[in-house]
């Protein structure tokens, strides 16, 4: 640990790994953000890229970069960020490594207002609306359901998976309501995917990702550390708990309902990164800005295999996700049990 | 006798179950006070509510005159600490680490961790024998290095007002004495006010100054342990008939329960 103290009586705590580790996947985000810039049907080099971002570059090398490969970068990066930082709050809030937006039916929810402007009928603008709002409404509905003079971690889990179930039939039941073109698009944008993403995808989360971020990790960050202690300890340090748990669960569900609108619930983003940001920093806590940090990268690079993996295919990077996030959940239980952990 | 922390005419219920009604508490300054009762008699219920876990459905705590619930929570935990009966040890932390989270009430987003941060928490491991400890994890620690290390995460809040939810539990006899010695020592030395619920009737009435005994969620006696515990009031509040005679260690009152007349060995009656 790094202590810098200046005469005034400020004072900050700096974590060597967790800075590095942070500085680390927001360079490789960059790096990757390059690499997926300059490739595709029309490639360019690194240098092309960074003169065209610079404002150097020919007509076409303009039209490419910032009308169709950057809105689908940032949408990759606020998409990962704002899941991944969302999936730490989760994980802390309900004190529970599998505490994540699937897990709670928020994406379920997402998932239900978006079904319903496909099968009615609607523009992508209204889709991504009706996600936003349902997916918020889930999250409300959650938290009423599971507040009892205040809300229990593990209470929120149980009526998640409740809601989680119902809305899931409820969106198959939606499915088969649907004549088949459509169904075939609704199961595109439940698997999760960046295809033909524009800023009209990309503000609102990055807007959401400027105006919740710094909320959360400089006015919560530390509260949040103290809640995974307990709510009594929590408490008699000082932490307006219940409180507090209201704005956090707020924020979280609005990153994740915003992220969902614009890429769709793209799978396990939200439940491996804050795990892989953990292992990386070895510190305790919930590694927020790591987590959001590390959430960008995933969903760059997943989104850059899901492009090229398979040549002349390309898949929903939700498939891309779900694979990488799969092994790793199994990797990280073989390394538990060797570890005589589990 | 003066009382920085008081609870007023508390109703104190979870949900639909009523535990306490109207029930009055005077915690006097710099006393170490216990709070004594049978199972379920309220004693932990009462010590939520003096440490604003619990808001009372009725009534006031009110600590310095005024009601806790209507102050900042970061404000009340520069007075008012408490060691949980029950808190989580993040996976991996270090005993540092963990004692440093004390001194969050001190803190803030400019004033991250000053060099009064650095030396309480220096002082509190050290108060609690846990600085040889510093770097090693929680999760390896025993039993009794654990209940130290949180009693000394709770120290670095340095709150002039502690209380102690049932802080021997769990703990073997040699591990129980060592905290409730410590306990004394932070009373006695540093002339905190402390407040515990104890189980065993016997250190209760060692190491208090003060006892408020309780059943049914009602006081039914309080005073100094002398006055308090007498084989009358035992046998009322408990229901268990004893013997008190003085403890020949310290002279405090030393609860001898009767015993049973049993039938013989081998016969059956």
């Amino acid at each position: 640990m790094i202590v810098l103290r200046t005469p005034g009586g400020v004072s900050l705590r700096l974590h060597p790994r967790a800075l590095t580790v942070g500085l680390t996947c927001a360079l490789l985000t960059l790096a990757a953000g390059v690499l997926a810039l300059g490739s595709g049907d029309y490639p360019m080099s690194a240098a092309d890229v960074l003169r065209t971002l610079a404002g150097d570059g020919t007509p076409a090398q303009e039209f490419i970069v910032h009308e169709l490969r950057l809105p689908r970068l940032a949408t990759a990066i606020a998409v990962g960020a704002a899941l991944a930082l969302a999936g730490a709050v989760f994980q802390t809030l309900v004190r529970n490594p599998l505490g994540s937006p699937d897990l709670l039916g928020f994406t379920q929810g997402a998932a239900t207002g978006a079904l319903v402007v496909i099968v009615v009928g609607g523009t992508s603008t209204m889709l991504s609306g009706a996600a936003a709002i349902s997916g918020f409404a889930t999250g409300l509905l959650v938290y009423v359901i599971a507040w009892r003079r205040g809300v229990h971690g593990y209470r929120l889990v149980l009526a998640g998976i409740g809601i989680a179930a119902i809305l899931t039939g409820i969106n198959g039941w939606l499915l088969t309501r649907a004549p088949l073109m459509d169904a075939a698009r609704a199961v595109l944008w439940l698997t999760g995917s960046l295809d033909g993403r524009g800023w009209i995808h990309a503000l609102p989360v990055l807007i959401a990702l400027a105006l919740l971020g710094p909320a959360v990790l400089a006015g919560a960050g530390p509260a949040l550390r103290l809640m995974e202690m307990g709510d009594d300890s929590a408490n008699a340090l000082g932490v307006p708990v219940e409180r507090l748990r209201l704005a956090l669960l707020g924020a979280a569900v609005l990153l994740v309902s915003l992220a969902s609108a614009a890429a769709g619930p793209v799978n396990f983003v939200a439940l491996t990164a804050p795990h892989l940001a953990r292992r990386l920093t070895r510190a305790p806590g919930p590694n927020l800005l790591p987590s959001a940090l590390l959430g960008a990268l995933l969903l760059v690079v997943a989104d850059q295999l899901a492009q090229r993996a398979v040549p002349g295919h390309q898949l929903p990077v939700g498939v891309v996700t779900g694979l990488i996030g799969g092994a790793y959940l199994i990797w990280l239980l073989a390394a538990e049990r060797r570890a005589g952990r589990l | 006798m003066r009382s920085r922390l008081r609870g007023s005419a508390m109703t104190l219920a979870y949900e639909r179950r009523t535990i306490s009604r109207e029930l009055t508490v005077d915690v006097p300054d710099q006393s170490f006070t216990v709070v004594i009762g049978p199972n379920a008699c309220g004693k932990s219920t009462l010590l939520r509510a003096l440490s604003r876990l619990l808001r009372p459905s009725a009534g006031a705590v009110l600590l310095d005159g005024a009601d806790i619930h209507r102050r900042p929570a970061r404000e009340i935990a520069k007075t008012l600490g408490l060691l949980p009966q029950s808190s989580i040890a993040p996976d991996g932390i270090a005993v540092a680490e963990l004692v440093s989270r004390g001194r969050y009430p001190h803190q803030g987003l400019l004033r991250q961790w000053s060099r009064e941060d650095e030396a309480v928490v220096a002082e509190s491991m050290a108060a609690t024998g846990v600085a040889d400890l510093a770097d090693r994890p929680v999760a390896e620690l025993s039993g009794g290095q654990r209940q130290r290390v949180w009693l000394a995460m709770a120290l670095a809040q340095q709150t002039p007002l502690l209380l102690l939810d049932e802080p021997t539990t769990y703990l073997d006899i040699a591990h129980q004495i060592e905290i409730l010695d410590l306990c004394a020592r932070l009373h006695e030395e540093e002339g905190r006010t402390l407040v515990a619920v104890l189980h065993d009737l016997n250190q209760a009435a060692r190491y208090a100054t003060h006892l408020i005994a309780m059943r049914d969620g009602q006081v039914v006696a309080t005073g100094p342990p002398q006055t308090v515990v007498t084989a009358a009031l035992v046998e009322e509040v408990f229901g268990l008939p004893c013997r008190v005679i003085d403890d020949p260690e310290t002279g405090t009152p030393l609860v001898i329960p009767t015993a049973r007349r049993r039938s013989p060995i081998g016969v059956t009656t």
